[in-house]
């Protein structure tokens, strides 16, 4: 942090002054804890209290239809999650979701990135404001831009695409999994690129004009730049990018809860944690979920962090 | 540049244009079309007549007592929740920024773990415990797992504006006969002014998109804000098809997001991409 390290002489300037030193740097302390207290607590009190007690309902077979027969049952609801098939393909689409839009995300992303590093100045007003706007825009309203446009009684899809085969006027995109999947990844993707493109853009800026120019006079061509030098450069952003996009990706709800509420085989894990404690009242099932969630996400935070290296706290805004 | 150059770029610029505004556009086509359109069959993509009955129903007709209470809880709520953000995180980020204790790291930490936190984990055990309290369907029952959203952000982005912010410049002034506050007040705030807006404004996108929290934890019109008024839209029957007083309903909500990227697109990208390159 540069700004203490820049303050720090006149800290260095006292220390030969033993006893006054420490007052000051223990009112430092007091007075940072009393700053910074507030939020911490705040965080502190929103997140870490739900998880614990979620954890603790997830032993009790609770149920608030008959909150009477509330009983101690230890781990038999993560039996019952885990050996349930609504729970392994609500998991093998969350998955899925995540794999494909990331990936796809990531080449958009990496595209609007150049246009947006590149683009000569006139433009690049517009093109920063028309990437904001899905940015900006609340995903429930995007969802259901998503949905007008093929839904078989108020979309015009059916009618643009007409000349593809298997799609006509009688074609029910929200009927079966795969086309189901497919608008609602789409919207996600619509939704979510302009934030990976701005953390790429943040990575393009950070490589070195220099080492660019130079392999250009080596007579390196513009696709050799791009794999020699530049994304090598950018890796540690596009990891951070990636591990970002993944973990919200994995908690994906709005769009599902909206277009299909979870039919057809698109259930989500968190629609299924949603559905099971809120919808039907089973408090402790639900949490079970919940926590099996919330579990899924810090094992794929630690993967990033431990396995692939990633310094999370190194980029984010 | 050489012609087929600036060709390319015009062909880049539409294709990032119609991308990004196609689905805004299209709901916007949406709301001004007649019931009469969404009847079945397929629809166009723009209305054959245009009306503005859909934004009759909802701010006087059959949908008025559905939107007009979401639109105000959802404004209420989220500026609520947006201030009381960015003010914690003000003061956090400026100890983070300036001051020497321990714990900086484990704040910024924490703030990156909450960020990462799966929201329907938490919605849950808030369910439970806030039907018990008497937080079920309230405002501050919305307010306070706002702040689980808006506040890691609201401390990264600022914590990495204020690091960028010559302090100095403070001491400068008390040097050349300013009073602390003066000092304060003419050189600090007009520096720091900027990004705490900019937070500002990413806070507000995150509440203002909530819909997890909006739907779990509320049941009437005394606290539910419009993202979740919309998938009521189309359980309630009381309108014979509710895509266009949705629609209607969407573009209201839509509005102040474009009024805010239109006017501060830079500062918005700036205050995203910041954290990333300088954190």
């Amino acid at each position: 942090m540069s700004t203490v390290a820049e303050q720090s002489p006149t800290r260095r300037g006292n220390k030969e002054n033993k006893a006054p030193i420490s007052d000051r740097t223990r009112a430092e302390r007091r007075l940072g804890w009393m700053l910074a207290g507030p939020a911490f607590l705040v965080m502190l009190l929103v997140t870490m209290y739900p998880i614990v007690q979620a954890l603790w309902d997830s032993m009790f077979n609770y149920r608030l239809t008959a909150p009477g027969d509330r009983s101690f049952v230890f781990l038999q609801n993560y039996m019952t999650v885990l050996s349930d098939g609504v729970f392994w393909s609500a998991l093998a689409v969350t998955l899925l979701i995540t794999v494909v839009t990331v990936a796809i995300e990531l080449v958009l992303g990496f595209a609007l990135a150049l246009v947006m590093n590149s683009v000569i100045k006139t433009f690049r007003g517009v093109v920063r404001t028309a990437i904001l706007v899905p940015y900006g825009i609340i995903t429930v309203v995007s969802a259901f831009a998503w949905f007008y446009a093929f839904d078989i009684n108020t979309g015009y899809v059916n009618n643009w695409f007409g000349w593809l085969p298997g799609i006509g006027s009688d074609f029910n995109w929200f009927g079966q999994q795969w086309s189901a999947l497919f608008v609602i990844m789409a919207s996600e993707i619509w939704k979510t690129t302009p934030f990976i493109s701005l953390l790429l853009l943040a990575g393009l800026a950070q490589v070195p004009g220099e080492l660019n120019e130079a392999a250009k006079v080596d007579g390196a061509g513009w696709w050799q730049r791009m794999y020699k030098v530049t994304l090598p450069s950018m890796k540690a952003a596009i990891m951070v990018a990636v591990v970002f996009r993944a973990l919200d990706a994995f908690r994906i709800f709005d769009n599902v809860f909206i277009m299909t509420n979870g039919q057809y085989g698109t259930e989500t894990l968190s629609l299924l944690a949603y559905r099971t404690s809120i919808t039907r009242l089973e408090i402790g099932l639900g949490s079970a979920v919940s926590v099996i969630l919330f579990l899924c996400v810090l094992l794929i935070a630690f993967t990033a962090i431990k396995v692939f290296k990633v310094d999370l706290a190194g980029g984010k805004g | 540049m050489s012609t087929k150059q600036k060709l390319g770029w015009a062909i880049a610029i539409v294709v990032v244009l119609i991308w990004s505004l196609f689905p805004v556009v299209s709901i916007l086509a949406n709301s001004l079309k007649p019931a009469s359109e969404f009847a079945g069959g397929g629809g166009s993509f723009l209305p054959q007549t245009y009306t503005w009955e859909n934004y009759q129903m909802i701010f006087t007709g059959g949908a008025r007592d559905l939107f007009l209470p979401a639109l105000r809880n959802s404004i209420g709520i989220t500026l609520i929740a947006t201030a009381v953000a960015v003010v914690l995180a003000t003061l956090c980020a400026y100890a983070i920024a300036r001051l020497d204790f321990p714990g900086k790291r484990i704040i910024l930490i924490t703030a990156l773990a909450v960020s990462m936190f799966p929201v329907v984990s938490i919605v849950t055990p808030l369910f439970n415990v806030w039907r018990q309290i008497g937080l079920y369907d309230t405002w501050l029952g919305l307010i306070l797992p706002y702040l689980s959203l808006t506040l890691p952000i609201s401390i990264w982005t600022l914590a990495a504006f204020f690091q960028q912010i010559p302090w100095d410049l403070e001491r400068a002034a008390q040097v050349d006969g300013a009073t602390s506050f003066q000092a304060f007040r003419k050189v600090i705030v007009p520096l720091a002014a900027p990004g705490v807006f900019t937070t500002a404004i990413i806070a507000f996108f995150i509440a203002w998109n909530d819909f997890v929290f909006g739907i779990g934890l509320t049941s009437t019109s005394a606290a539910r804000p419009v993202p979740a008024a919309l998938a009521f839209f189309t359980g309630a029957s009381q309108f014979e098809d509710p895509a266009g007083a949705i629609s209607a309903a969407a573009i209201i909500v839509t509005i102040p997001v474009i009024i805010l990227v239109l006017a501060f697109q830079r500062q918005i990208v700036a205050g995203l991409t910041q954290g990333a390159v300088k954190g």
